[in-house]
């Protein structure tokens, strides 16, 4: 018996969100059977999950608050893996976009007293600049000297770690606490919960406008992909970069511009962040979310729409998942959801046929372009 | 400070790299990149010690682990050769699932001891000026196996018959496919024998050189290190050696500086609970940067560089290499 893959000619609508959705259920049963085999009820873990992040409004405001971060790291990994840049640096530039940011009111580079209108929209510059740099300088050594962007951005987030521990130990250190003194007020984004005067219902909701930046940037990201010509450019990079080539596209300086955009947008991640939810900068501020982003961005098929809703579920998972024991339970997740996405990408793309013995089918496409699984047919001419 | 303390804890830790290096190099010679290796070992790790503690053999441990991490390479190989995957993709989740999986199975491990394999010194060689005490004096097993394994390593890949196969899977796959070599077998195989490796280099960390469960802690980024050791030495295993152990020494050189109360006649910086620390802790990551960029360079001037079929899937009958 042996199995074939044949690349589909035409692939029907709806098969390849059902395809996600049944590599996400595929992946919750194999990890509910590992939760059991350890000794845990995978049954009642998922509810608890269900119930601790979309349970109430109160928790619902909690997950989005953990989506933030996610949507606009997500954001960050969809744009450079669209160009087929492996950019695994978005929580060392997600980090270095909250110190960044927390630059311009410890230092601080700003008198005290700044009004929230000018301050809150420097430190998101600041942010998304010191994010972009920390972006900038794996795309440059990628472009101009060929170096592996893959491990320069995993090295660069442990160094942007021990960064941020030098300021929150040492210079910015409250106390000799592992944290900076609260930011003032005035740079801290505007909550649901801060118009409860208004809405009372809107009382103890910590959903805060970085929110917002999540949403207006995954529609200038859709705008920018879809709509413009530097997008299209860099879709056609990432699906054929020969093809790129021969059309005259600078294809090194697509690469450094767009792994600059990405650390700038995990960098707007830190920032609001930063200013959005923890209001100081403070050691261990990132739970992964530059990592559980790459996962983020693949399961939306790198759509800036799909992001949101991936980063919500995600967020869902990191906020309940804290409580969830054992505690390695929420990464063993999205390792099996991102495997089971893959082999589910490949029911999408290829048509599986299964053939008892005998030659290939000869079916239009096979065997020219058919793979087999099992033992592949020798060749008639062995040299 | 004593350099000659500094260089075996090196070559110790080093056995970690060097191991986890070689298995890279094998499935990249294959043209199988697997970035899975921080998975594999943390897996390999977590078996060889539960096993280890289980039954009271470490060898016992060292087979679960090498099991462990061969079954690991055979899902990135089954998905990256056989359903054509992104190899980069795949590597990643392997990575995240290892990472995962190993702490819900080492949930209680911490604290807890187990047997270790057992460490000795080589008679007559451990004499020997200089390297003697370094690389022969009171080192585990597993230290002189990655000895034998590089020179090894290099006969097989550069001067056998099945190391010329190897090679042309990972050159030129369509090529080595018309010679009658099973591209798609022999892929599959050294994808594994690296994950074997990588799940040797797991159990040489808990059972050998740092013995005991950690969480993820316990690889510490290791893996990702070996991968850029890899670029490093230009796919060679006895760069990847070289690397290795200097690389390994970095850290326990960090802990003996910050031993010192005082260096060229001014206060240490670096003393524990100075904040000037975390730039030393930055050095091993830094220095990783360093070496893949020079990797790069020198690749790119000498026209010797990644093995050419590297991360692509291969098709009979398609176009490409």
């Amino acid at each position: 018996m042996r199995i074939h893959l044949e690349p589909r000619t035409t692939t029907p609508r709806w098969l390849s969100p059902l395809a996600t959705l049944g590599a996400v259920a595929v992946a919750l049963v194999i990890s509910g059977a590992v939760i059991g085999l350890v000794g845990g009820d995978p049954v009642r873990s998922y509810l608890h999950i269900v119930e601790a992040s979309f349970g109430s409004i109160g928790v619902l405001s909690d997950t989005l608050v953990k989506a933030t971060p996610l949507i606009l790291t997500g954001l960050a990994c969809a744009l450079a893996f669209r160009m087929r840049l492996w950019n695994i640096g978005a929580e060392g530039q997600f980090l270095l976009g909250a110190w960044g940011a927390s630059a311009v009111v410890l230092f601080p580079l700003v008198p005290s007293g700044t009004p929230a209108i000018i301050l809150i929209p420097l430190m998101m510059l600041a942010g998304m600049l010191a994010g972009g740099l920390w972006g900038l300088i794996p795309g440059a050594l990628r472009a101009l000297l060929g170096v592996n962007e893959i491990i320069v951005t995993l090295m660069f987030n442990y160094v942007a770690l021990f960064w941020v521990q030098f300021w929150v130990f040492g210079p910015w250190s409250e106390g000799g606490f592992q944290q900076t003194h609260p930011f003032p007020p005035q740079a801290w984004l505007p909550r649901l919960t801060d118009f409860s005067s208004v809405v009372p219902g809107f009382a103890g909701l910590t959903v805060h406008a970085g929110l917002l930046f999540g949403l207006v940037a995954a529609g200038l990201l859709w705008l920018f992909l879809e709509r413009s010509r530097f997008g299209y450019e860099i879709r056609l990079i990432g699906d054929s970069p020969r093809a790129a080539e021969y059309a005259g596209i600078n294809i090194k300086r697509r690469l450094i511009i767009v792994f600059a955009i990405s650390g700038a947008l995990a960098g707007l991640a830190g920032m609001s962040e930063v200013n959005g939810a923890v209001h100081r900068l403070q050691d261990h501020i990132s739970p992964g979310y530059g990592f559980t982003a790459v996962i983020v961005a693949y399961l939306a098929k790198f759509r800036p729409g799909r992001v949101i809703v991936a980063a919500i579920l995600f967020g869902a998972l990191i906020l309940a998942g804290r409580e969830i024991q054992p505690s390695g339970v929420p990464v063993m997740i999205q390792g099996i959801i991102l495997f089971t996405l893959i082999v589910g990408d490949v029911l999408v793309r290829y048509r599986i046929r299964i053939t008892r013995g005998g030659p290939a089918p000869a079916g239009p496409l096979t065997p020219a372009t058919g793979s087999s699984i099992g033992p592949a047919p020798r060749p008639e001419a062995r040299g | 400070m004593d350099l000659g303390l500094i260089a075996a804890a090196g070559v110790a830790t080093g056995t970690v790299l060097l191991f986890a290096a070689i298995g890279e190099i094998f499935a990249e010679r294959a043209g199988v990149m697997n970035l899975g290796v921080e998975g594999m070992m943390l897996m390999g790790a977590v078996a060889g010690f539960s096993v280890t503690g289980a039954t009271g053999n470490p060898w016992i441990g060292v087979m679960a682990a090498m099991l462990v991490g061969g079954l690991f390479g055979l899902l990135h190989g089954i998905v990256t050769i056989h359903l054509r995957a992104d190899q980069v993709v795949s590597g990643l989740a392997l990575t995240f699932l290892g990472t995962g999986l190993a702490r819900v199975l080492g949930e209680g491990l911490t604290n807890t001891n187990v047997e270790r394999l057992p460490a000795f010194t080589i008679p007559v060689l451990a004499n020997l000026p200089i390297v003697g005490p370094i690389a022969f004096q009171n080192q585990s097993i597993l230290v002189y196996v990655g000895f034998l394994l590089v020179p090894l390593t290099w006969f097989w890949i550069a001067r056998t018959r099945p190391g010329l196969h190897l090679r042309a899977v990972g050159e030129s796959p369509a090529a080595a496919d018309v010679q009658g070599i099973g591209v798609y077998r022999l892929r599959l195989v050294y994808v594994v024998f690296g994950g074997i490796l990588a799940g040797l280099a797991g159990a040489t960390i808990t059972l050998a050189v740092a013995p005991g469960w950690f969480g993820d802690q316990t690889v510490n980024s290791k893996g990702w290190i070996a991968i850029g050791l890899v670029i490093f030495a230009r796919w060679s295993p006895i760069w990847a050696a070289f690397g290795a152990y200097l690389f390994a020494a970095i850290s326990p050189f960090i802990l003996a500086l910050q031993g010192v109360p005082t260096i060229l006649g001014v206060e240490n910086p670096f003393l524990p609970g100075r904040s000037a620390t975390f730039f030393l802790e930055m050095l091993p990551y830094l220095f990783v940067v360093g070496v893949v960029i020079l990797g790069s360079r020198s690749a790119a001037r000498r026209r010797i560089g990644a093995p050419a079929a590297l991360g692509l899937p291969y098709v009979r009958g398609e176009r490409g290499l």
